[in-house]
Parts: C-alpha cells; structure tokens; sequence
C-alpha cells in the first residue's frame, strides 16, 4: 500500500486509502464522449511502427484516457469535489533483450514516434547491463476486440447534487445514531485502455470502478475517550447501481449484530449503524489477552488474504524484485517445487481469478494484451502456484502467463500485480451461526481494521471493526483493544471450518501499492465466514501520561 | 517544456488570474523533471526520466469552490482551466468552512536548490547503481536499490497580491543488500537536496556490512528492552505522532492532544525533556519551501515540543477563525535536536540492548494512544557490555512514539532522512530507549 500519501490524510480511520494522482479536470460534459478507436489505433501503429524500425524485437503500446471524480464530506459539510482526466500514450519494447519504456502526453503521430525510439534507446542502454535477454511467454494476437465492465448505471451521468446528498444523508444518519464526527468520500473512476502489440492484438477496454468509505467517530469528553468505526462497503467494479442498496443484497450477520451487505449497499443504513456501534465502544469491555477461535467475517478476512496469500505468492516478490522496498516472501521456489509445502489445513482452497463479476481485478486481457483467466494458488492446503506475468511464465515451467500485469497509468511502466486472491468456501452447508455453535472460546470479528505484515509475509497482526465475545457456542457481548497476531502458516493451518458458498463475498483494495517509484493497483478477495482455533489475540488498550 | 523561471510564472499567473471571474482565484504551478534507476539480483531492472509541468487553477464564488488542473500552457488552454475551475465551482454545494486565502504574504527564500543536483544525468545514476551492484558481487552478496534525483520548482500566485516562485532539488537513495543464501540482509538510507552530501559508495558499504553481521541471527524473547533506535527506525514514528498535532482533532477530542474534559494540551509536558522538536523552512540540513501550497500560508521556524512540552498545534485557517488563533502554514519539516555522539558511541555507553537498523510496515493501532505497530528489518543485534554480540531475529512491536519519547536514555547525533510514509524533510538523532515493548518475533529476514 502506497505509504507516503497514508499519512497526509492522518489518522487510522483514512489507513487504507491513497489519493490519486490529479489530472486534467474536466468539465461533466467531456466525460461521456469517448475517444474514437480509429484515432487510438492509427496512434498505436504509429508507435509500433517506430519501435521495429528502430530495432525493437517486440513494443507494445497503451493508449490510456483516465477519468477520476472525488467527492469528500465531513459532518453535514461537502468539503471538495474534484473531476480529473489523464490521457496519453506509453510504449514498452523489447530491444536487444533488454525492456526499455517511454511515455508521452503528446497524442500526435510525431509525439508517439519520439517516445517509442526513446523507449528503443532505453532498451539498448539497460542491455548493456542486463544479465539474461527477456523472455517472453508467447500470446496470440487477437485482432480488434473489445471489453467493458458491466454496469448498470454510470457514475459519469449522475447529477453531483444526488451524490452529494446521498454521501450527508449518511453522514447525518451516523450522527443521529451516535456519531459525534462524520466523514464520508466517493470516489469514481472511468479507465479507457486501448492495448496493441507487435503480437497483432488491437484491445479496447472500458473500465468502471468506485468506493464509498466512511469513518464515524464518537467521543465522550468527560473521559476523554474516542472510538472510530468505518464503513462495510467494498470497493467493487461495477456501476453507481451498487449505492443502491436494494432489500435483496441485504444480510444480519452472526447472532443479528449487524447487517452486511453483498452486490449492492445501503451507506445510510450502515452509517445509522455505525454511529451507534462507534458509542458502543466507548464502553465495551477491554479484552482478556490469550488464545481464542477466531470466526472471521468476510469483511475482514480478505484483509488478511490480500496480505498473507496475495502478497507472498507475486512471483517477482519471490525471485527478488520487491526487496528493497516492499520485501520477498518466505513462499520460496523450494517450497513451491516440492509440492507438499503446507501454506494452510485441507480447507484451504486459494484461487487467484481476473475474471469474477463485480470485483476490482476483472478485466478482459491484462495490460500485456493476456486475455485473464482463473487458476489454483493453493489447493487442498498446498502450495502450487504463483502469479506471473509474461516474462516470469518460464520460470514456474508455464507456456503461458497468468495475465497478471498491470500499470496504474498510461504513464507508468507495468508489471506483475496481484489478481484477485480468493479463499474457495466450504464444500458441506454452513451458515455463520452453525459455525458459532461449536465455538467454546472465541471472537466473532467483522471488518476491516489496522493491519501490518513483516517483509516476508509471516509474521502479522491485524485489528478489525467489531469484536464480539464468543463463549459456549454464543455471541455474548461486544469486546474491545482486540489484535490477532500469528504466523502465516500457522494461521492458515489453525483453519477448521469454511461456510458455504452462501456466505461467500467480496471484499478489496482501492489502493493496493507496490514498486519503485510506487505504484497503486485494485484488487478484491473473496471469502466465505471462516473459523481459525487457538489464534493469539493481544489486548491494545495503553495509557500515555 | 522547458523548466520555467519566475519570470515565466509570473506571467502566467498574472493572465490566469486576469482571465478569472470569479471572486478568488489561486494558481499554483509545479513543474521538472525526476530521474530514477533501480535495480535488483545484481542487475538493473528499471530507468527512467520523468519531466512534467502542471498548473492548478482553485476558484469561489461566495463559499462555492472548483479546481481544475491542466499540463499545457497556451493561452486557449488557460483560459480552458479557468472556465472549467468555474463551472465545477458553480456546480459544487456550499461549504460553509470555507476560507478565502490570506492577502500580501510575503516569503523568505530558503536554499532549496543545489546545482549539483540539477546537473546530474544517466551517467550519475548507473554509477550509483553500480557501487553496490560491483562490491556486492565481490562479496558475493546480492543488492537491490533504488536512487532518485529531482529537479523542480513551485510558483504560487493568488488574486489577492501573493507570490512566490521557488527551485528545489533532492536525492534519495536507499539500498537493500542480502546473503546469497538469504540468511542476511542489510539497508542503508541518504536523503539530502544538494548531491554533494551524498556519497553512494559509503552508503553501499553501510548496507553491505550489516547484511554480512546479520547472519545467523539468535532468537531473543520478546519483551521490554533497551534500544538504540537508529534515525530511520524511528522517522515514520515521529511522523505518525506529529500527524495528530491537529489543533481542530485535539479540540473536538478525537487526538491523544485532547484534554479529558475538553480542550487541548496544548502547554503539557508529555515527553522527557531532553525532547526539543521544532519546524524550520530555512534549516540548512533540510531546507523547504517557505510556504504551504495548501494555504498559501507563509511557514515560521517554530517549536513544537520544547522541553518536553507540547509547544504548538497546527491550526487550519478555518479553525483559527473560529477559535481566535494565529494559522501559520503547516511545516515541511521536523528537526529533533540531538547530542553529538555517534550510533556506535551510543553502543558503546550500553550494557545490554538492541540495536534497530530500520522499522517497517508501521500502523496506527490505537489513535488514543498514538499506539503503533511494525517490525524490525535488515539489521537487529544484541548489544552487551558496550559491543554488538551477535545479530538477533527480527521482532514485531507494539509502542507509542509519546511513551517512546518518555523513556529517552540518551539521544545521538542526529541525521537526515526522509521517512518511507511521510512527505516530511527529518532531521533526528539516533536514541537509546528504555522498556521499548516488542511483543513478538517474526521469522523474516
């Protein structure tokens, strides 16, 4: 996760956020008019046709269009709202063996030509030091083709006066539940990609995505206590038909203590919610350190999934390319080759997919024209594959990438990101109360909270929203200062039972960072409810002077 | 485009700001190139050039505010900005916070740019690279890293009389060097804005012998100990706590700088008073621009721990207004004062501890407490009678930076950094800690 800008926004409430890079602002009627496929076309064969006669073995070439809109509130306020666009043309090649990379926002014939012999020229200077030339997985063309995200309604198109008042009916229904602070943001995002390659692959993508966080607060300033609870959405990709919160997609969770949400969601009734549930924790009781069975919501165990299956099983992470920033992984070749190495118990099913409805990863090819697919990471507890990109596909003995490459602009160079990594559920019917029942001493946690993982992805410890006491088979009463810390093996070898494709959904990341210079990328992970036995769990609670 | 002096900002500042019929108009225009390589595996993996000029134009009519931004500068294409900063303007709701910005400020210029800098090119950058790429292949060692030089500036025009027009340029450097077997590993990190005070060699050899020390690591118990925190184990840290110097979050009780009751601490003596934090734009180790963009607010040298006391908070234009507070422009940079000895002086005075090289993947776990977690990575040693024993597995702590600075021993020499979260120019010492809480070990190296 993109760290720098985590800290600008301040506070934990805002943790898993990053602001976008700006661009262009635009005025509401430019957004729908797309930009004719003949003109990214002629701008992409130009390029490839620069590149091959400058010597390049292989270019390929991303015309990008990248429309964003922010709304943000605080309390009954709407504090900003920000359109922007970014639109150009990058060009990677393949030269003498060597990747070079160069992009423009010069969208004319001699602007493309320029950055691609540029990008030839980079490629020649890297070769010099390059230790084996790349080698790429072979991937047929596949001539003109198209691909959109499904959606219903488009966020373009809606007035911001409705969005604006949706975003302070929420924060208003968080404040008459209990709330003392609200702050709620929106945001929305149009990425129109066009792919083409010497391969013979001419791909038109039209990519649609938003995210409605909240973070609501209570304070009681006779005891100088604060509390925070954040929203129970997910980012997802599809269209503003997700604020739509119809009655079907509606769900209590275990023992009724709240109710989630699937497809679509109802931010003022979740914000009543939390206002209420950030008062109740004001004076919930403290936890009791020690172990516990651990019965994880969906809507926080993707958190975990995303860092301790997604994270470590990059293969670029693996072979060493993230290891002076965001580290290695202890999911080494070794353990991968020997085909038994135990990531987690026999429960344990972890799919890696760019393909499933509604999540942020899903995409028609990935941003090496590799059209995306679905496939095991771990299977039956052991760990069998990774996700690789087209010039990685060799290495795992594959003759095929995994359409894992991405770059979160035109401007930017891609490179191997994280499918959406997801827990299979249970094969034998199981509803979260079921589960519960045979839950002597434990902790039902639902949300997303703090989170932090070592640089080889064993050791973590992650919070979450709510917490509630298990004992004897029911939910007793809500807890506080809870932290779960293990190892990633371990955890996922402490799992003993999955609920069943009933429960099954998704949670993700808006701004998932990796690279130098960094760069961010969205990804969802699905789950199931989810018990772990004999979890560690640390209280958190401290007194400064 | 080529990089625009004042005399270019000036005037195009003076036709934005002339075209804009709105109430208030504010430009900024930030523009220059970034060079980076990085490498890893003993080979370099990516290079790369980066040059852009961008203008930001904020207008309001009454409390109603659009901004636009744009990256060509054509006359058709300002007047595009402008019209379109209106129309979003128009369309947005009231915000009832609104705050026009301040008229006539006036801003001191701080050495924010060296020549050195500005003049460095690809050939530079490879041999930064190749530094540790060679001595790590000699040693049998693999390095991974990456450098990156920037060359900009920033200019700030409002339509009531502000401007200012600024060069900057900084290097950042950092490098990560593991055994072949991986059983090692060490880092090194330099931040500074004239290059001349980077030497890249001494750098890689930093990195290089930690990783050669740092084999064989023997599991300690997790628990309370002595640390010596180098300055980049405790620069996110410092950035976390001052994150929440909020004047707006202490009143309304929602920062660890809120008093029971209401109110802020502002005055509380929360640290040990060897503690003395200031801000100050004009430092010559870590110079900043003398202005927040943001604001457009001019930034004081200012304390804001002194003593061990809570010396200041930072307040918004909006909440100063409301609470009869001066607002100053948030600082760009944190200076801790420090002693003069070295890390290895520091060792030296210790009779059991544990050095901390570097801390990583830091979150708030308890805003109430400034509670935060993380680890420690490439290069943890135990200390006893005064010299490194032996290298130690790296441990996970849970620890607030106020308790931290509460329990100060004796403080270093202090050293620039920047911090891998914060957009904060540090300059802290190292310091020997007393009861710093590691609650558990992790295997990763």
């Amino acid at each position: 996760m993109e760290r720098r800008a985590f800290l600008n926004l301040g506070g934990a409430a805002l943790g898993s956020l990053l602001l976008p890079p700006f661009g262009r602002a635009i005025a509401a009627e430019d957004l729908v008019k797309p930009v004719d496929t003949r003109f990214k076309k002629m701008l992409a064969d130009t390029a490839l046709q620069a590149a091959t006669q400058a010597g390049a073995s292989y270019c390929d070439v991303r015309v990008g269009r990248y429309l964003n809109q922010f709304i943000t509130t605080r309390d009954l306020n709407i504090e900003n709202v920000t359109n922007t666009e970014s639109a150009g043309v990058g060009v990677r090649v393949i030269a003498n063996g060597a990747y070079g990379f160069a992009a423009t926002n010069d969208m004319t014939p001699d602007g493309v030509a320029g950055a691609a012999r540029q990008a030839v020229a980079i490629a020649r200077a890297n070769a010099k030091l390059q230790a084996e030339p790349v080698q790429l997985a072979p991937t047929p063309g596949v001539g003109e083709v198209a691909w959109a995200t499904p959606f219903k309604k488009d966020w373009r198109l809606v007035p911001i006066k409705e969005k604006a008042e949706l975003l302070i009916a929420g924060n208003k229904a968080g404040m008459e539940g209990g709330a003392s602070f609200m702050q709620s943001l929106l945001f929305q995002v149009n990425q129109q990609k066009y792919f083409a390659s010497t391969d013979g692959s001419y791909i038109d993508q039209d990519l649609h995505r938003l995210w409605v966080p909240f973070f609501a607060t209570a304070v009681d300033k006779k005891s100088g206590k604060f509390r925070s609870r954040s929203g129970l959405s997910t980012p997802v990709g599809m269209g503003y038909e997700y604020l739509d919160g119809r009655k079907e997609d509606k769900f209590l969770a275990a023992g009724g203590v709240t109710t989630l949400y699937r497809n679509s969601y109802d931010l003022v009734e979740d914000a009543r919610a939390a206002g209420k549930q950030a008062k109740q924790k004001l004076t919930a009781k403290s936890v009791q350190p020690g172990k516990y069975d651990l019965v994880l919501s969906p809507e926080h165990l993707w958190l975990t999934i995303h860092e301790s299956v997604g994270h470590p099983t990059e293969l670029d992470r693996v072979l060493g390319y993230e290891a002076n920033y965001a580290g290695t992984s202890f999911a080494t070749l070794d353990k991968w080759q020997s085909k038994k190495f135990k990531y987690g118990s026999d429960l344990v099913n972890i799919v890696a997919d760019k393909t499933t409805p509604g999540s942020l990863g899903a995409v028609g090819y990935d941003d090496e024209g590799v059209k995306c697919k679905r496939w095991d990471i771990i299977k039956d507890g052991v760990l069998v594959n990774y996700q690789a990109t087209r010039d990685q596909a060799h290495i795992i003995g594959e003759n095929q990438s995994h359409g894992c490459s991405y770059a979160d602009s035109w401007s930017s160079v891609q490179f191997q990101r994280m499918p959406n990594v997801s827990l299979q559920a249970g094969k034998k019917p199981l509803t979260p109360d079921q589960m519960i029942k045979d839950v002597k001493k434990g902790i039902y946690i639902v949300g997303d909270g703090s989170f932090s993982i070592d640089q080889q992805r064993y050791n973590f410890q992650f919070g979450g929203q709510l917490y509630y006491e298990i004992k004897d088979g029911k939910i007793t009463q809500p807890l506080e200062d809870v932290a779960y810390q293990a190892n990633t093996q371990e955890f996922w070898n402490a799992c003993t039972a999955l609920c069943d494709e009933r429960d099954w959904r998704m949670g993700g990341s808006f701004f998932d960072g990796k690279g130098q210079p960094s760069q961010v990328s969205i990804v969802s992970h699905g789950a199931a409810t989810t018990r772990f036995n004999g979890i560690n769990v640390i209280n958190t609670a401290r007194k400064i002077g | 485009m080529k990089k625009l002096n004042q005399e270019d900002t000036k005037r195009i500042t003076d036709k934005v700001l002339s075209l804009s019929k709105a109430d208030e108009c504010t430009v900024t225009i930030d523009g220059g190139r970034t060079g980076n390589i990085r490498y890893a595996r003993n080979a370099v993996s990516t290079a790369g050039l980066v040059e852009n000029t961008s203008l930001a134009v904020s207008v309001a009519f009454g409390k109603q505010q659009g901004t636009a931004m744009i990256n060509e500068f054509d006359d058709k294409s300002l007047e595009k900005a402008v019209r379109r900063a209106e129309d979003l303007a128009r369309l947005a709701p009231e915000n009832p916070e609104f705050m026009p910005t301040p008229s006539g400020a006036a801003f001191k210029a701080s050495a924010t740019f060296s020549d050195k800098t500005d003049a460095i090119d690809p050939e530079f950058r490879a041999q930064v690279a190749a530094y540790s790429i060679e001595a790590c292949r000699k040693n049998k060692l693999v390095a991974a890293g990456f450098f990156t030089d920037e060359s900009a500036f920033q200019a700030i025009a409002n339509s009531r009389g502000v401007f200012g027009h600024q060069q900057r340029t900084s290097v950042d450097f950092t490098c990560t060097v593991r055994t072949e077997d991986g059983r090692g590993s060490g880092w090194v990190r330099r931040d500074a804005s004239d290059v001349s005070k980077f030497d890249a060699r001494e750098a890689a050899d930093v990195a290089i012998e930690k990783a050669l020390r740092s084999v064989e690591a023997k599991a300690l118990e997790p628990g309370r100990y002595t640390v010596i925190l180098e300055p980049a184990a405790t620069a996110d840290l410092l950035a976390y706590m001052f994150g929440a110097f909020d004047a707006r979050s202490a009143d309304e009780g929602r920062s660890f700088l809120a008093r029971k009751g209401g109110g802020n601490r502002l005055g509380d003596k929360l640290f040990d008073e060897q503690v003395n934090v200031w801000a100050d734009p004009w430092h010559p180790d870590v110079p900043v621009l003398p202005w927040d963009s943001q604001t457009m607010l001019p930034r004081e040298k200012m304390d804001l721990i002194k003593g061990g006391k809570i010396a200041a908070l930072q307040y918004s234009p909006f909440w100063a207004k409301k609470q009869g507070a001066r607002a100053v422009g948030q600082p760009g940079n944190i200076v801790m004062a420090g002693g003069s000895k070295s890390t290895a002086e520091l060792i030296a005075n210790t009779k059991k501890g544990v050095l901390v090289t570097r801390t990583w993947y830091i979150r708030m776990v308890d805003p109430q407490s400034v509670l935060l977690t993380g680890l420690t990575r490439d290069g943890t040693f135990y200390i006893e009678n005064g010299k490194i024993k032996h290298p130690i597995k790296n441990f996970r702590f849970n620890e607030s930076p106020v308790t931290m600075l509460n329990n100060i021993d004796e403080l270093g020499r202090p050293e620039i950094l920047a911090g891998d979260e914060t957009p904060l120019q540090l300059l802290i010492p190292a310091m020997r800690v007393r009861d710093f809480n590691f609650t558990s070990l992790s295997d990763a190296v």
